[in-house]
């Protein structure tokens, strides 16, 4: 069951024993039932919004320091503990692993694919890449963007 | 891919849409953005946790606006949300809030005047005695 907070999406809250306020994965949840008024939902949204940019300009300035024009990971693991969000940091590193085995995993998939769509007659290949054509662009524009920092 | 399990909840092309418009950024490497995503769904769930137990709406069952703007005046992880965040006041108080004002100006006022006019009759008094 997930709440949707306007302008970002579903965020999801588990069900968990409403004494303690933390779920077996760790996470903050509100307890089950909870009814956050619309008005609450937009200052989260809004909330954010500012946070969002909040952690990218002190992520940035760490990047400044290192002398490096792109953000990456440790740029905004540091940020998190200049803001004082230490406690955000253990579980972000736990994910990023996961992000990266999948997206190493969703890479190795797509060579294969494509060496498939070589071997076979033009049309068929062309179908198929067309359908994938929505979830590749993302993840195009994405390694594009890998490619660079390398 | 779908919504089925996915690592983090808010969208990814959203949250670089944001950074992006932070004009002292010029690129961001794929794993910082997926960083910066999971990072605010944690702090979308830290302050909903924290404004509902420490707020009054939960006399309710709810989590409501006051409680979240409280939270960003008294704590102060929060505090660089307290603008956006402003505690509410109805009208009427604000009505009185502003008369009250234009009251102590006034009176202020006065005393200024009531300074100037005792000015005037010493230099009044020393012309007569010369």
């Amino acid at each position: 069951m997930g709440n949707r907070i306007e302008g970002l999406g579903e965020v999801q809250v588990d069900n968990v024993d409403s004494s303690s306020h933390v779920s077996e994965a760790g996470r903050f949840i509100l307890p089950d039932g909870v009814n956050i008024s619309k008005e609450a939902r937009s200052a989260i949204s809004r909330a954010a919004s500012v946070f969002v940019l909040y952690a990218t300009s002190c992520a940035n300035n760490f990047a400044m320091k290192g002398k490096r024009k792109t953000l990456n990971a440790g740029d905004v693991l540091s940020a998190m503990e200049e803001m004082e969000f230490q406690r955000f940091v253990a579980p972000l590193k736990e994910s990023l692993e996961v992000y990266r085995r999948e997206q190493k995993g969703k890479k190795e998939a797509r060579k294969d694919k494509d060496k498939k769509a070589d071997s076979e007659e033009q049309d068929k290949s062309r179908e198929e890449e067309n359908d994938d054509d929505d979830e590749r662009m993302e993840e195009e524009e994405q390694n594009d963007e890998e490619e660079v920092d390398n | 891919s779908g919504g089925e399990n996915r690592l983090v909840s808010l969208p990814l092309s959203r949250i670089r849409v944001i950074m992006k418009s932070s004009p002292e950024v010029s690129s961001i490497n794929q794993d910082a953005l997926f960083l910066t995503a999971k990072a605010t769904e944690l702090f979308v769930q830290y302050l909903a946790t924290y404004s509902y137990k420490h707020g009054r709406g939960k006399e309710k069952n709810a989590l409501t606006y006051s409680d979240l703007s409280h939270t960003a005046e008294e704590c102060e992880t929060f505090q660089f949300l307290a603008d956006i965040l402003p505690k509410k006041i109805l009208a009427s108080k604000y009505l009185k809030m502003l008369e009250k004002e234009k009251r102590d100006g006034e009176v202020g006022e006065d005393n200024e005047e009531d300074e100037e006019e005792e000015d005037e009759d010493e230099a009044v008094d020393e012309d007569v005695g010369s």
